[in-house]
């Protein structure tokens, strides 16, 4: 099992030697065995439990594309919408490099949305987890900010616009709201200063919070170790030898495992880059190949498809500063979900009945949310808008109460697995 | 958790899934590595540069920009073509054996035709742009200076054909681009005669 | 299951990224692989288009080297100002000029076909009716009070709309397009101009995207190997997996 030690005898007295040479000097052996090793994981994590690691994947071909547009991008209004241009033309592969970077924007959403509904589903954010979760909760909304500045560098009409909306939302904030849009602008109007400044936060300021979060949300899970579909903690059934009688070493057993969730999702990945990269106008909008102009708003404004949930409850309300603000509740009102979820068990599996009404009607009004936000705001989209949105709140809210009186299920001592 | 686990299908497949993840990994570093090449625009200004030699006088220079580099064409007067002879010996490449000129332009003149010398303006030491002192016994290069080149940066000095002297730093003369005539009067520069 | 749901809402939503005004949109059903029809686009649109309307970030040489079209030709056929074969598509038509001659400054063509979709191109060319009440003599029915004159009249003729008129709830007189008749024929029949503008729409959807040749090429390929690597990595799962008890 510990393949590591073998290739190190296997490998003879050099390599042993320089490995020892190195950890008396870097922690390397030891940080791989506590990290990966002998860092021991339940082994019944199902398939909700690859997106941690392709989230990590994305990040990492976010990052690195990022790095090859930057050395083509003009972050100028001049030149900005011209330079995208010249990198799907003029450089070799630049047509790549590019969808890669905008598809991985859309990609990182789904994976992320995905991860965080797998916390929902078996309970990860409770006790002992609240930090991770709120780690978690953080990198997501770097990855917002992430997205709305780098939505705007293409510097194409939906770009110019988008900007435009969501900067005037900090209009809604009483007394400071206008001196505040200045502000985050620069200018009396979205213009070349906001165009530099976005740029610099999204390729260097935020790049590193995230990176720095993402670090901070691997120390705290490996700290606690992992939830399981079960909600069982592994670490309180220990064998003789102290590792956990339900837990199997990340590498080689998870690490072979995420591998076949790369390989699919990267199948998935190049199906939308060769096949679709614009995904019919939901992941590069149509209105985006005009270039930015300040006088002609696109006939239909809507922002990327992973914003339109919480669009759509601004939009549902019919007073700004109330539709802003309770737009920005209802990101922020996952952050307390340790906090609100009184129930005694973790996962799904042995909650009662109310909690998984409630949980399924979240979903549907999350996604319909997503879907209404994406559609012209009729006087029927409007009111089915509504009716979502309350059932997106009484979901957070109710909480308390219905997960108190929820009848739960007993919950073995054990995790549930049937070897294959 | 050891018993009957075949060692050799599993150290088969271990290595047959690295082996092919570092083939796709390979794969996927070429787009990234040849974003790096000169592209399409770079290339276009590449182009060949065609100019009008009519207003160019004898025994004058003008200098003409192609790859980003400057050109010099010279229009060389018999007199100055006189002073290319009887320095041999303090020429480190006379015959033009280790520099790079196409092969029209491998004799002493270092031209198609011995009135026009085109040059790249770009010093064989470390780049910079040599300045022209035609004139012989310049004293602001040397007492017994035939005419030619000189690089302000490290004192390196060439002759009228751009053939580098002894004893200075630039190792080779100076290059001569690829060109054509089109006409009596009129220069491609950047493409030779059927290898445009 | 959410991401099923997420693909399937993709999938079925109509896209509403532009709202074409009221007009029906015809398939424009061009075919960017077709080499034979683009070469013919490629002559359309330096014959017809490119006197107004610059494509400033497609390069000459590049659309010979994806059309299959030597140097030689291109430029015999298809450049007649005087330009480079490296040099983009720009026109000499002074902006200025343009907005006292036109109104407005005819809009660059590169992404055209990206912003609008073919099918608006396809049905506006299609879409030019007599008006003498305009100051170009026609109006279209995909974008109303067009600046833009009909270009190709020569070719497809002038037509005349057929308009029905209704009276809304309010009392008011409402005038709706039914369909086009002929007026002035062309010198084309309406098969033979519906090949033409879709040819022409056809170079119009390759010059948005120059790259989409290499693109839809590239992917059979890749994906392969990621499906071989995907079973690959798979069978070792399974076999590092049976130590799991």
């Amino acid at each position: 099992m510990s393949s590591t030690s073998q290739t190190v005898k296997a490998g003879g007295g050099r390599l042993a030697a320089l490995t020892a040479w190195i950890d008396a000097r870097f922690p390397m052996t030891k940080l791989w065995k506590e990290q990966v090793s002998e860092y021991y994981a339940p082994k019944n994590m199902n398939f909700w439990y690859f997106f941690g690691s392709l989230a990590m994947l994305v990040l990492v071909i976010q990052i690195l594309t990022g790095i090859f547009l930057t050395m083509n991008y003009k972050p100028s209004a001049a030149e900005a919408f011209g330079s995208v241009e010249y990198i799907m033309r003029d450089v070799n592969w630049g047509w790549l490099i590019r969808y890669m970077h905008s598809t991985g924007a859309s990609a990182f959403f789904i994976v992320v949305y995905l991860h965080m509904f797998r916390g929902l589903l078996y309970g990860s954010y409770q006790k002992p987890r609240e930090l991770l979760w709120i780690f978690g909760m953080l990198i997501y909304f770097a990855l917002m900010g992430e997205a709305f500045f780098g939505y705007l560098l293409p510097w194409g009409n939906m770009s110019y616009w988008g900007a435009q909306v969501i900067v005037s939302l900090f209009g809604a904030i009483p007394y400071v709201g206008d001196s505040l849009m200045e502000w985050i602008r620069g200018d009396f109007y979205i213009s070349d200063v906001t165009l530099n400044r976005f740029f610099a936060l999204h390729v260097v300021a935020l790049p590193i919070a995230l990176i720095f979060l993402v670090i901070a949300h691997l120390m705290a899970l490996h700290e606690v170790g992992s939830n399981n579909p079960d909600g069982v903690e592994i670490k309180k059934v220990k064998g003789p030898d102290g590792i956990p009688l339900d837990g199997i070493a990340f590498h080689p057993y998870y690490t072979v495992k995420d591998i076949v969730g790369v390989g699919v999702f990267l199948i998935a990945f190049c199906l939308i880059i060769f096949y679709a990269p614009t995904m019919g106008g939901y992941f590069l909008e149509r209105a985006n190949f005009e270039p930015a102009n300040a006088l002609q708003t696109p006939p239909h404004i809507a922002p990327v498809w992973y914003f339109t949930p919480f669009y759509a409850i601004l939009r549902s309300v019919p007073s700004k500063p109330m539709g802003a603000a309770l737009m920005g509740i209802a990101v922020l009102l996952f952050v307390f979900l340790p906090w609100l979820d009184r129930g005694k068990v973790k996962s799904i599996r042995y909650r009662g009945p109310i909690f998984k009404f409630f949980i399924i009607a979240f979903a549907i009004s999350f996604l319909a949310l997503g879907y209404l936000g994406t559609q012209p705001a009729t006087p029927t989209y409007t009111t089915a808008a509504r009716v979502f949105a309350v059932v997106y709140f009484a979901f957070f809210l109710l909480m308390p109460w219905y997960t108190s009186i929820d009848k739960t299920k007993p919950v073995p001592t054990r995790v549930t697995y049937h070897a294959h | 958790m050891t018993e009957e686990v075949d060692t050799g299908r599993r150290h088969f497949l271990t290595v047959a899934t690295i082996a092919t993840g570092a083939v796709g990994a390979a794969f996927a570093a070429v787009p990234f590595l040849a974003s790096w090449q000169p592209r399409a625009r770079a290339k276009a200004m590449g182009a060949p540069v065609e100019v009008d030699l009519s207003k160019v006088e004898p025994g004058a220079m003008v200098k003409v920009e192609w790859r980003g580099k400057a050109i010099y064409i010279v229009n060389r007067t018999p007199q100055m073509l006189e002073q290319l002879k009887g320095h041999d010996d303090r020429l480190r490449d006379p015959e033009s054996k280790e520099s790079d000129q196409p092969a029209f332009a491998k004799n002493v003149d270092r031209s198609m035709k011995p009135e026009w010398l085109v040059l790249v303006g770009v010093c064989t030491h470390l780049g910079c742009a040599p300045l022209d002192k035609f004139t012989a016994g310049d004293v602001t290069v040397a007492a017994d200076w035939p005419g030619g080149f000189f690089c302000p940066c490290h004192g390196s000095k060439f002759d009228l054909s751009g053939r580098v002297f002894k004893d200075v730093p630039a190792p080779t003369n100076l290059p001569v681009p690829p060109y054509s005539f089109l006409s009596d009067t009129r220069i491609l520069i950047g493409a030779e005669a059927g290898k445009a | 299951m959410r991401t099923k749901l997420l693909v399937l809402i993709a999938a079925i939503a109509p896209v509403a990224a532009f709202a074409a005004g009221e007009a029906h949109l015809e398939r424009a059903g061009n075919d960017v692989g077709n080499r034979a029809s683009l070469q013919r686009g490629a002559r359309n649109f330096v014959n017809y288009c490119l006197g107004c309307h610059s494509a400033k970030y497609m390069r000459y040489n590049r659309m010979a080297a994806d059309l299959g079209i030597s140097e030689p030709q291109l430029i015999e056929n298809l450049m007649f100002t005087g330009e480079r074969p490296h040099d983009t598509m720009r026109i000499g038509m002074n902006p200025d000029d343009a907005k006292r001659w036109f109104g407005v400054v005819p809009p660059d063509l590169s992404l055209i076909a990206r912003a609008r979709g073919t099918d608006y191109l396809y049905t506006f060319l299609r879409s030019f009716y007599a008006d003498p009440a305009r100051p170009t003599g026609v109006n279209n029915i995909v974008l109303p009070g067009t600046a833009m004159p009909h270009v190709l009249w020569e070719l497809q003729g002038v037509q005349e709309a057929v308009w029905e008129g209704s009276v809304d709830a309010a009392g008011n007189a409402q005038k709706h397009f039914k369909e086009f008749k002929p007026g002035a024929p062309g010198k084309m029949s309406p098969e033979e101009y519906d090949q033409f503008v879709r040819d022409t729409v056809n170079f119009l959807d390759y010059i948005g995207e120059p790259a989409q040749l290499q693109r839809t090429r590239l992917g059979f390929p890749v994906i392969a190997f990621l499906a071989f690597f995907s079973l690959l990595a798979y069978a070792l799962k399974k076999e590092y997996w049976k130590d799991v008890k």
